[in-house]
């Protein structure tokens, strides 16, 4: 099948652009580490998670969030890569060989998707350094894990179409970033939802970003497991993956669309 | 029989701009023509047309026997694609870039991997084949750009300005490579706004501005619709013009003209060398002192110009910034050509696109 074998053959070329370019990969670690650290130090004494204000639960519970955040974050990369490829007289080229149509985006996905697994574990043992734990056994912590890349996935897919609607790669981190805050804000990641406004709880549990928190505290045993019954919050694991695979179908179908019609 | 490459009424419009306005061209296998014309008088837009980057608005094209607009697919299989701008991605070196593009055409990878090493052997990049390609100078980018385009051995081929802003020794090695292919039977479609290059290497020329094929034929045929030879005398002093120009009259076939700010006469003749040197013995004899004395024959410059009223190069409005290989202007329809030398006609001036280095 030559639409696999093509991505691949554009996936490996982006992986060893990564290796050609590695200061790409430190910058994506640098923040979701301070991240860690910043939440966990400064805001950590002054949460009250599951009727306790430790930092340390704190920590537990802020883990699953710093997770989600980073892979998504993974969206202005993608969507800077590909805003930079379109520009670049090496798409005349892709565009021209007989390669299916879709592989150049399904590529950096992928490669997205490397380096996102690289960026996830890496940030697992600093999370286990500043005293995160898993409870519930390493098969339920890997499923936590594969959700978490399955939406960093996902969320490239948004990055790839905007990458194909601006006209630069500046325009394609800003504008891959900029929508993320309040998407990774509003929800369950920093804040236990009880505490919003009433209006805003509904958004925050059905917000796709949430169920896989929430999936990745019930699957790590970390405490903060929202009590809400929204079908998001109850299903989290299902309600992760649904969400995933509707953004990865919605958002390759139109970006696959665009990349086609670009002139 | 239609040729390796046809098109037929090709149009294409970027909002108000009418980049290819009819454009019909037919290249018979295993020749060369060369598709000439100015900054944005529509070569890329038809090349990218032609090459299923484009698709036109009306017209029909047939490439390699297979019409471009109703399997692009197939068209791709057969065409190599050669541009300006090298297309080569920079953090990967000369060898992965061909793998990558030999995968790209289908091609398992031991095959890949075979042809990379023949080809960066033949285009003399052996020595650099696990560098990246962004240490490459801009001669060695084009030549692994061109080998990318040959990875598959396509029976055609397009070359957009394959030798804008290379330096001469650059621009005549990509001439000898040319050339090399051509006479191995690739059918080859080059824009060019070097005049001397179509001269050089293509068997028939299409002179296009704006959108428009506005003469073709061979280098010879075009030059002969401007006229044989003529004298060009540049006069020391300004007061004996008039008697040069009635030793000139002597010796033309059609009217004296003169060109007041260079002092030059200009005068048809017929003889060539040996009435060239009939005139310097005639004005020397009445000590009429001369700057400068040629023999010209047209070029196509001059066909350029009497076809379109204007100088060819000259015209790249377009042209200027520094735009450096990255997004200039491809965007806009209007700067489709991409160029950015507006250089005298014949005498490409290396750019910035060629790295600063004239050579490696």
């Amino acid at each position: 099948m030559s639409s696999l074998s093509d991505s691949l053959v554009i996936a490996q070329r982006n992986v060893l652009r990564l290796t050609r370019i590695p200061e790409m990969v430190v910058f994506g670690l640098v923040q979701p580490i301070m991240f860690v650290v910043l939440f966990s130090f400064v805001f950590g004494g002054s949460m009250m998670i599951g009727g306790s204000t430790s930092a340390a639960g704190y920590r537990e519970f802020l883990m699953a969030g710093i997770f989600a955040q980073t892979v998504t974050f993974a969206t202005a990369g993608a969507g800077a890569g590909i805003a930079d490829d379109m520009h670049k007289g090496l798409i005349d080229r892709f565009r021209s060989l007989p390669m299916a149509r879709g592989a150049v985006l399904t590529g950096r996905t992928l490669a997205d998707l490397a380096q996102t697994t690289l960026t996830l574990g890496v940030l697992a043992v600093v999370a286990l350094l500043v005293g995160w734990r898993i409870h519930e056994g390493i098969p339920k912590a890997l499923l936590a894990f594969a959700l978490l890349l399955l939406l960093g996935y996902a969320f490239s897919w948004i990055g790839a179409l905007i990458g194909l609607t601006v006209r630069t790669p500046e325009a394609a981190t800003s504008g891959g970033l900029i929508w993320l805050f309040p998407v990774t804000f509003v929800s369950n990641a920093f804040v236990p939802t009880e505490n919003m406004a009433g209006w805003l709880q509904p958004i925050a549990e059905w917000n796709p970003f949430s169920a896989t928190v929430q999936a990745c505290r019930e699957l790590f045993g970390n405490p903060g497991v929202s009590p809400s019954d929204a079908w998001p919050m109850e299903h989290p694991v299902a309600a992760s993956v649904l969400w995933s695979v509707l953004i990865v179908a919605v958002f390759r179908t139109l970006a696959v669309r665009k990349y086609r019609r670009a002139e | 029989m239609p040729g390796a490459i046809y098109a037929e009424g090709l149009v294409k419009t970027f909002g108000e701009v009418r980049a290819l306005d009819g454009v019909d061209l037919d290249v018979p296998q295993g020749t060369v023509l060369g598709l000439l014309g100015p900054n944005g008088a529509g070569k890329t837009t038809a090349v990218r047309c032609l090459t299923t980057l484009l698709r036109p608005d009306a017209g029909r094209a047939v490439v390699a026997g297979v019409d471009v607009l109703k399997h692009p697919d197939e068209v791709r299989r057969s065409i190599g694609l050669s541009g300006q701008f090298a297309a080569v991605d920079e953090y990967l070196t000369g060898r992965e870039n061909l793998r990558m593009v030999g995968r790209l055409y289908q091609m398992g990878a031991r095959e890949a991997k075979a042809r990379a090493d023949e080809l960066l052997d033949r285009f003399r990049l052996a020595d650099a084949a696990d560098r990246i390609a962004k240490t490459y100078s801009g001669g060695m980018r084009r030549r692994l750009d061109l080998a990318a385009a040959l990875v598959v051995r396509p029976p055609v081929m397009f070359m957009d300005e394959p030798t804008t802003g290379l330096d001469p020794r650059n621009r005549q090695q990509l001439w000898d490579v040319i050339q090399e292919l051509v006479a191995g039977g690739t059918t080859l479609l080059l824009t060019t706004q070097y005049l001397e290059e179509a001269d050089h290497l293509a068997h028939d020329i299409a002179v296009v501005d704006h959108g428009r094929v506005i003469a073709r034929g061979t280098s010879d045929q075009l030059k002969a619709r401007t006229g044989g030879e003529r004298v060009e005398v540049v006069v020391h002093d300004r007061e004996r013009i008039g008697e040069a120009r009635s030793v000139l009259a002597g010796f033309g076939e059609g009217g004296t003209t003169y060109e007041e700010h260079t002092r030059k006469l200009t005068v048809p003749v017929s003889g060539g060398a040996r009435l060239l040197a009939e005139v310097i013995r005639e004005l020397d004899a009445r000590g009429i002192e001369i700057d400068d004395i040629a023999l010209r024959r047209p070029t196509l410059d001059d066909v350029f110009i009497s076809l379109t009223g204007h100088a060819a190069a000259l015209n790249g409005e377009g042209g200027g910034g520094g735009a450096n290989g990255g997004n200039g202007g491809r965007d806009e329809a209007g700067a489709d050509d991409r160029t950015r030398t507006a250089g005298g006609p014949g005498a490409p001036v290396p750019d910035a696109a060629a790295g600063g280095k004239w050579s490696e």
